[in-house]
């Protein structure tokens, strides 16, 4: 058997850590590289639960019901061999992390216990109270505590990648990062690399993510010539808590466990929720989808809320809707949800289990990312990816609770995958003949470029205009003059980015540096988003335009490919797999046949 | 929150027009602390978060002197990562979940101030480096020995009271609030409530508890747990509610429990 192979991993949220602890167990060594401590990566920002069907409850759940779920949910715009892969190992994920110890809520008998999630009319989703991601990712935390201790898993928490180091064959030989205290820049030879990087919700200036969440790392490696895909499909949550610092999720658990939305009936109503009558409220979501009611996909809850609002039906005319737990016993919903309600008083004063949440959609989740084949290898022999920042699973739309699942999976496939690749990869003398040298010599010069850069722009600033525009014009409706409006802007604040003067005179644990840099790679990722959009004369599950209503099979069945170019990004497109479920019209009203 | 008290719960009236924030600054580990104040315009709905991130896009002092932006940690901005805690008017805590209403209702003043923790190296202004709670997880082999993480079914059968029991140990940020407010840790003489909590999540489980004794054994030594002064620090400012000193007092029944016999069985 061959073992000590090198693999470096970049993240360390579910998708990181799940490859590293197989890789591991493999008998190969692996150098972490996560911005944070890994055990704060933001995963643990996920809350209601994870999908598999596990088929407890005697509903006749099957994975195969799980994949149709998942690619109707996704508009069919996934390919469907790894969407079925993945729907089939999800039992098996779930029972692994039960024989971790995850303290999952459990039925009176003692085994999971499985609540219901958008998109489905089964019992699927096993959850851990309401902090069911903080949950799981500590388990593999632990796991992967115990292999560092054992010596297979170094990390490097306090270092961000900045750049990979491909050969003259265009392969990846291993990867430039910095440490975030020092500035030091460093290059890791491997045998091969996984991304797990996550999503870029900073690009949206506010969004339910962590801050950690720029999509830096897999701009870099678009920019090296990794191909992006579905750029343009980005979740708007329909359930967020608008915030001054960022808009923090309310679990779609909520509406799971039996929340309803609603809005008064009388525009502009200003009577406090409890002195409303029944009679006189408004159940929309309930009322136009009888069969799914509040638990629609995430695409068409946003639109509805969103549409809602616009129209001037929100609560007190504002950007708010009511979601509704106070009919359910307090009791119940301190077990079942408390976390998720604790977050909800903490930021706004309010306990849920008394005074229906005031909620508005946030950008969440981004479906696009690295291109990657069934075996999660990119375009770049070599790099690999999994988890959020790979594009693979969700298609037009993700469907709750699946998210956790398919960074899992990602991991778990990207592992033997790159194990595999690293067995037959011709090494040459890939550390001795200035490859690595070279990256990093390129990479200082970018820092030093920013340090002496001077101009009077500031990146705070600038970051500011860049969420504005993107949240105003690339989320819940798109219309194509002002994507192509949004492109314009994104060239401005490119081109002023060049004359940012940082305000940070101490390089000691600078923020500044390590976020132009972000900031720099965000504005790439904005285009490939906004240009993939303009592109997309249609609607499809998150992508919606007005003047393009419809779903567009016979020209828009594919999936978006954007490649690197300095002037702007190439797009082409690719078949999408749809060789195990026909792809029919998406309808709510009505349950599945 | 019973649904009296929350009925009742005040909210901040005359807010000020500027707000303050006296922040204490250091350039790196070993350079000496200092004081800054800066000021900001009030607004609705700010946490500690959002007037740090407003300072740092022009860090100028109240006195009108350009400075260095202070520099802190954060992430997730709902307190569930952990890392943003700080000292915040003498109580440490999470920034992100630190209201600027609340404050200056407790506080009746218009001035904030901000401190790094004081049991970790203070990297730079308001970050620390926590890196040896990490290092306790290690010492008490807080994980679940597997053989193997290919299908091998489910886990046991539970009941819904201990999954919840340790779901609340479970939920331990690693934030470091506990040791701050510990009179006992900071020498390498107690490993603090954190770690003994998560060896207790893990003797707990069913398959975890197999390993009891590998995991009691890296509470022994003098490093571990026996200068616990039963202050009761930890249990009042752990942001997530854990039940540690119940988590330190059981263990330390393990400990004695499994010394007599662990003893007989020689």
């Amino acid at each position: 058997m061959v073992t000590g192979l090198k693999i470096a991993i970049v993240g360390g949220g579910l998708a990181g850590l799940a490859a590293a602890m197989k890789i591991a167990e493999a008998g190969h060594d692996v150098d972490l590289i996560s911005v944070v401590p890994v055990k704060r990566s933001h995963s643990v920002c996920a809350q209601g639960g994870i999908n598999g069907a596990v088929n407890t409850k005697g509903e006749g759940d099957s994975p195969a019901k799980h994949l149709d779920d998942t690619v109707y949910g996704g508009d069919f715009l996934a390919n469907q061999p790894p969407v079925k892969r993945m729907t089939d190992m999800a039992p098996e994920i779930i029972y692994l992390f039960d024989r971790m110890g995850v303290p999952f809520s459990r039925t009176k008998e003692g085994l999971m216990d499985f609540r219901r999630f958008g998109g489905t009319l089964h019992h699927r989703t096993a959850f851990s109270g309401a902090s069911t991601g903080q949950q799981l990712l500590y388990a593999l935390d632990e796991q992967v505590r115990k292999w560092e201790v054992a010596g297979k898993v170094t990390k490097y928490e306090g270092w961000e990648m900045l750049s990979l180091v491909l050969d003259d064959h265009q392969v990846c030989r291993g990867l430039v990062a910095m440490d975030l205290q020092t500035l030091e820049l460093r290059s890791f030879a491997a045998d091969a690399v996984i991304m797990a990087t996550g999503g870029p919700g900073l690009i949206f200036g506010k969004s339910t993510n962590s801050m950690t969440c720029t999509g830096s790392a897999t701009s870099a490696c678009y920019q090296q010539g990794a191909r992006y895909a579905n750029g343009e499909f980005i979740q708007v949550h329909p359930t967020s808590i608008p915030g001054e610092d960022k808009l923090r999720l309310m679990s779609e658990s909520a509406r799971g466990e039996g929340g309803r939305v609603w809005v008064p009936k009388a525009d502009g109503d200003t009577r406090a929720p409890r002195d409303i009558p029944e009679n006189e409220r408004w159940y929309f979501l309930e009322e136009k989808y009888p069969a799914y009611g509040n638990l629609v996909p995430r695409d068409i809850a946003t639109r509805e809320i969103f549409q809602t609002c616009l129209e001037g039906h929100g609560v007190a005319g504002q950007n708010q809707v009511y979601l509704d737990l106070t009919h359910i016993p307090a009791a119940t919903l301190t077990e079942r949800l408390g976390a998720i309600l604790e977050i909800y008083e903490m930021f706004v004063g309010d306990d849920p289990r008394y005074v229906p949440m005031r909620i508005f959609p946030g950008v969440h989740y981004s479906m696009g990312g690295l291109w990657v084949d069934f075996e999660q290898r990119t375009n770049i022999p070599g790099l690999f990816a999994a988890g959020e920042c790979d594009y693979s699973i969700h298609g037009a739309n993700r469907l709750g609770a699946n998210s956790l699942v398919s960074c899992v999976y990602g991991g778990f496939v990207a592992a033997p995958s790159a194990i595999e690749y690293s067995k037959n990869v011709e090494r040459g003398r890939t550390e001795t003949n200035g490859i690595h040298q070279a990256e990093l010599s390129k990479q200082q010069a970018l820092n030093d470029a920013i340090i002496h850069s001077t101009g009077g722009e500031n990146q705070y600033k600038l970051h500011e205009e860049l969420g504005k525009v993107m949240t105003d014009n690339v989320t819940v409706v798109r219309y194509n003059d002002r994507l192509q409006a949004t492109d314009d802007k994104i060239r401005e604040l490119q081109e002023r980015f060049g004359k940012i003067s940082i305000n940070d005179s101490n390089l000691w644990a600078t923020q500044a540096i390590p976020h132009a840099r972000q900031f720099k790679n965000m504005l790439e990722l904005a285009r490939v988003i906004t240009l993939g959009a303009l592109n997309r004369n249609e609607s499809r599950g998150a992508h919606y335009k007005p003047d393009f209503p419809d779903r567009d099979d016979e020209n828009f069945l594919k999936t978006t490919i954007a490649e690197y170019a300095a002037e702007a990004p190439v797009l082409s497109y690719e078949p999408v797999d749809v060789s195990l479920v026909e792809p029919r019209k998406r309808d709510y009203s009505k349950g599945k046949k | 929150m019973t649904q009296s008290e929350h009925l009742e719960k005040k909210k901040l009236e005359n807010p000020p027009a500027q707000i303050k924030f006296k922040i204490q600054r250091r350039e790196k580990e070993g350079a000496p602390a200092k004081w800054e104040t800066f000021a900001i315009e009030y607004r609705r709905n700010l946490n500690v978060i959002s007037a740090l991130m407003e300072i740092r896009k022009n860090p100028v002092t109240v006195d009108g002197k350009q400075t260095t932006p202070p520099v802190w940690d954060m992430s997730c901005l709902e307190q569930v990562c952990g890392i943003c805690t700080m000292v915040i008017d003498g109580k440490v805590r999470q920034s992100c979940s630190a209201l600027i209403d609340d404050l200056l209702l407790a506080s009746h003043s218009d001035t904030i101030t901000l401190a790094p923790m004081s049991k970790f190296p203070n990297v730079r202004d308001l970050k620390v480096d926590r890196s040896k709670m990490f290092d306790h997880l290690k010492q008490v082999k807080a994980w679940i020995e597997l053989d193997g993480t290919y299908d091998l079914g489910s886990g046991p059968h539970i009941s819904n009271d201990l999954a919840q029991d340790r779901y609340a140990l479970s939920r331990c940020m690693t934030c470091g609030c506990c040791l701050e407010a510990c009179p006992q840790y900071g020498d390498d003489h107690y490993i603090g409530p954190q770690a003994i909590a998560q060896a207790r999540l893990f003797n707990m489980h069913p398959t975890g508890s197999t390993n009891i004794e590998d995991r009691l054994n890296g509470l022994l030594g003098d490093d571990g747990i026996g200068n616990c002064g039963n202050a009761q620090n930890c249990v009042q400012v752990c942001p997530m509610s854990l039940p540690l000193t119940k988590a330190i007092y059981q263990t330390n029944r393990d400990i004695t429990v499994n010394a007599i016999f662990g003893w007989l069985k020689k």
